[in-house]
């Protein structure tokens, strides 16, 4: 049984396709103007000239790039460590919260304490203390690399703020899902394991991104106690040279590795949305 | 009046044709019962004419103006078109009362003393009279799809479509919802009403439509549909479905 659209719909579509056509016209337009509008603002201002030499010198960038390279290393090793042992750190932490029974108080009250006090200290006082303070103790069997207490404070510090993520994502679990789990004879620990964290893992995958994109910004943060990476190399250029491009530098540098990371949260945001809610509009 | 009538209406998912070829006209005053297996096209036919699917082909006029085409605004068309889900879907960070008056005040600009006296009157009408303050996590499944009814009653549509509003229901709320259906079907009110209670349809509609398939394959007065359907499909569903 064959069908033939109606010259009806066969209107309706060429007007659909019309109307289509019409409305990226519009979206492309005002998007080129607005631009436009920006961009030629920007040019046009009394102090452009010097602004272009001072923070867009072709040349200084040339220069710059071997030096902010190889400091941003540095930021890339940090991060890399730092992501998976904060992700551990965090979701320990929460589930710590988690924990009702009456052996694990300590545990719970501690987990308290530590999201409370590392999530309220900036991350900058949080790398100095640890950085000068610690090998200051003059502690044996512990390491003394300024570089390796850097990476500690950020993982405390980050660690708390993962650790309130996962905590979210437990507690936006519905109950039903727990009673469920433990009228099928599944203990607290298991309903946990198989049942609550791996749909509230996730949910939280999109803000866990979110968290991450702002560590790999605050690897800069080492900068304070002398570490040698992307910033302050670029600071270093920029002093010595009297010109500030070697910042846009490192800036780019930062933007070229955190956009492909925030598409991705966007992508898995949309997948979870279509997901979750397909079926149910 | 006709109110709303539809021809050839198609809707397809990809490959999957899930209505084709409805013809359906709705005078004022109707009461259209859409009946039907699960699956046969009732619901998506009511989101089509509530404009929230996209058809395929054919043609939707509401109040003498087609609503199908493209260039009409959905919202100007919904405006004056109420619709009841299965699921209620109630706003449950609102007050029932809140819920009432959020579109006559957001939507029409009814002002917010006159959106709030007529809700209340509404909900009195529904025996929710007490229940205007509370959230509607606090009501019984009943008393929700009844607040439901009252919140797209509150804009008062020309034409209600109701979405198998008693499908979520325990059969002893199933009751107390339909006689409201049935006290608005006495006043006049113009319904399309997708529905699972056959003794519900048999009573209050002034029209029966059997959907198979995507199909009306037939659609008649209560009593003809459900004492001599002609077709072979609706004798086959009305023998499952009816007791006896």
């Amino acid at each position: 049984m064959s069908y033939e659209p109606s010259v009806h719909e066969l209107n309706r579509r060429r007007l659909r396709r019309r109307l289509r056509w019409r409305s990226s016209l519009i979206a492309s337009l005002v998007t080129v103007s607005v631009f436009a509008v920006l961009v030629i603002g920007v040019v046009s201002s009394p102090g452009w000239p010097s602004v272009r030499e001072y923070f867009f010198s072709g040349f200084h960038a040339r220069e710059s790039f071997p030096e902010i390279a190889r400091g941003f290393l540095k930021n890339i090793a940090l991060f890399l460590m730092a992501e998976p042992l904060i992700l551990v750190l965090g979701l320990a932490v929460a589930l710590a919260r988690q924990a009702r029974s009456p052996w694990l108080t300590p545990v719970r009250v501690l987990a308290v304490i530590y999201t409370d006090l590392f999530r309220g200290i900036p991350t900058i006082l949080l790398v100095l203390l640890l950085g000068f303070g610690v090998p200051a103790l003059g502690l044996s069997g512990v390491p003394n690399s300024l570089f390796f207490w850097a990476l500690v404070a950020l993982v405390l510090s980050y660690g708390a703020y993962v650790a309130e993520v996962f905590r979210a994502g437990i507690e936006s679990i519905h109950p039903s899902q727990v009673a469920s789990a433990q009228a099928l004879g599944l203990t607290r620990g298991q309903t946990m394991r198989y049942v609550v964290v791996p749909q509230a893992v996730r949910r939280v995958v999109p803000p866990l991104l979110n968290d991450f994109v702002s560590l790999q910004k605050d690897t800069a943060l080492v900068l304070v106690v002398g570490i040698f990476d992307a910033v302050n190399a670029a600071q270093d250029y920029s002093n010595y040279n009297f010109n500030d491009t070697a910042i846009v530098v490192v800036a780019c540098f930062f933007i070229v590795l955190t956009i492909p990371l925030a598409r991705l949260t966007d992508w898995l945001q949309r997948r979870v949305a279509e997901r979750e809610r397909s079926g149910a509009r | 009046m006709t109110v709303l009538e539809v021809t050839g209406l198609r809707k397809s998912y990809a490959d999957k044709v899930v209505l084709r070829d409805v013809d359906l006209a709705v005078d004022a005053h109707d009461v259209v019962c859409l009946i039907g297996a699960s699956g046969s096209g009732k619901s998506t036919l009511l989101r089509c004419l509530n404009l929230l699917e996209k058809i395929d082909d054919g043609v939707i006029a509401f109040e003498g103006e087609e609503v199908s085409d493209p260039r009409v605004d959905p919202r100007r068309v919904r405006q004056r078109m109420g619709m009841v889900f299965q699921a209620y879907n109630l706003f449950p960070h609102l007050s029932v009362l809140d819920n009432c008056t959020l579109a006559p005040r957001r939507v029409h600009g009814v002002p917010r003393q006159d959106a709030e006296q007529r809700a209340r009157e509404l909900l009195a009408r529904c025996g929710l009279a007490e229940k205007a303050e509370v959230h509607p996590d606090r009501l019984s499944g009943g008393q929700q799809q009844r607040a439901a009814l009252v919140r797209a009653l509150c804009t008062a549509p020309t034409l209600l479509l109701l979405d198998e509003i008693t499908a979520a229901l325990d059969p002893e709320l199933v009751g107390e919802v339909l006689q409201i259906v049935g006290e608005l079907a006495a006043d006049g009110t113009t319904m399309v009403v997708a529905t699972h209670e056959m003794a519900f349809a048999r009573e209050v509609a002034t029209r029966v439509c059997f959907l198979d398939e995507g199909r009306i394959v037939e659609q008649g007065t209560p009593e003809a549909i459900f004492t001599a359907p002609r077709e072979e499909r609706t004798r086959q569903f009305l023998r499952r479905v009816l007791p006896g």
